[in-house]
């Protein structure tokens, strides 16, 4: 079966809107059921780290490097650096790696 | 005393500047994601215009590049992108009474980590031509870094692609480690994600199961356990928020 990639493209912002929409347009109390406030909560940790590993090992021309990038990032992360620089770091150490395994 | 919008507006874009940089170089990795499920430059374009979702963007990309049914893509992206329920619901919050209603439908435009993060960092009511200010200068670099990740994704050798392709994992880092240092439940539900994703790529049966299918399961399963043993005070999530 072949899908229309703008159709595609149609669906994800259309739910991508409504997602920000509504509640900005609609709520203006915060939620009050503890269970869905909870999840919410813990949705995207849980959603980020299961895109993120084993993905970021296949990834790589290496697993190794990628393994690698993935330590370098959680460390540096975890010592309070942006969004921008973690990025950038977990880019360089799989090319420095990769020089050396491939 | 109302502060003009102008100055409002040049604050948001003084802000937006350092994010626009790193905007167009996780657009780029995400270009190459946008290549890889048979976009064309144009349609990488039109999808980051439209979306300005880094996690939701990829997860489509993703579905898309596995050719699955409308409906999944539409799942995944609410799934991926659950979280800018929660900023919309604390913008909300921020809105003075006195703001016409229509501005609210321009800012849910672009709610994304870092715009909403400088957003909710502002003192007192929001006024929404910072946001406008933010999204002047970082819209391009979102739309163009993918437009170009998708062109130069051809182009590229392989050595580099491979070392970009890790920018967006580097990125989510950034965005769960340091929650997980201050919050051990979260730290814990990192690595069980961890975990449990990869014994779902890795074991026989469940590796046939596709890349965003695993994502909304492990996410309704891990995150809906947690919330039922471990539910979070209203002081947690605005400290999230």
């Amino acid at each position: 079966m072949k899908h229309n990639i703008y159709v595609y493209l149609f669906v994800m912002a259309a739910v991508t809107y409504a997602i920000r929409v509504l509640p900005l347009t609609l709520i203006r109390d915060q939620i009050k059921n503890r269970f869905l406030r909870s999840f919410l909560y813990y949705v995207p940790y849980v959603t980020l780290a299961v895109m993120t590993f084993p993905a970021i090992i296949d990834a790589t021309q290496s697993p190794i490097a990628g393994a690698l990038a993935l330590i370098a990032g959680i460390v540096l992360a975890w010592l309070g650096a942006s969004l921008f620089h973690v990025s950038v770091i977990c880019c360089v150490v799989v090319f420095v790696v990769e020089l050396f395994l491939c | 005393m109302p502060e003009p919008h102008s100055k409002a507006l040049c604050e948001g874009m003084r802000d937006g500047t350092p994010i626009a940089l790193g905007y167009f170089a996780v657009a780029f990795t995400l270009g190459i994601a946008a290549k890889n499920a048979g976009l064309t430059p144009f349609q990488g374009f039109l999808a980051s215009f439209l979306n300005h979702a880094s996690a939701g963007q990829y997860a489509g990309f993703i579905t898309i590049a596995a050719d699955s049914a409308y409906w999944e893509v539409a799942l995944i992206t609410l799934v991926t992108n659950a979280r800018y329920m929660l900023m919309s619901c604390a913008l909300s919050q921020k809105f003075s009474p006195d703001t016409p209603f229509y501005h609210r439908l321009f800012v849910a435009y672009q709610v994304t980590d870092e715009i909403f993060g400088i957003s909710i960092a502002r003192p007192g009511f929001l006024d929404p031509f910072y946001n406008y200010g933010a999204m002047i200068v970082t819209m391009p670099g979102w739309e163009f870094g993918t437009f170009f990740g998708v062109i130069a994704g051809n182009i590229l050798p392989v050595r580099a692609v491979s070392a970009l392709s890790v920018a967006l994992y580097g990125m989510f880092l950034a965005v769960i480690i340091p929650p997980a240092r201050k919050d051990r439940i979260v730290a814990t539900l990192v690595a069980i994600s961890f975990a449990a994703s990869f014994i779902f790529t890795k074991l026989p049966l469940l590796s046939k199961i596709s890349a965003g299918t695993r994502t909304i399961i492990l996410t309704f399963a891990i995150a809906g356990l947690a919330a039922v043993f471990f539910p979070v005070s209203e002081e947690e999530t605005k400290n999230e928020a």
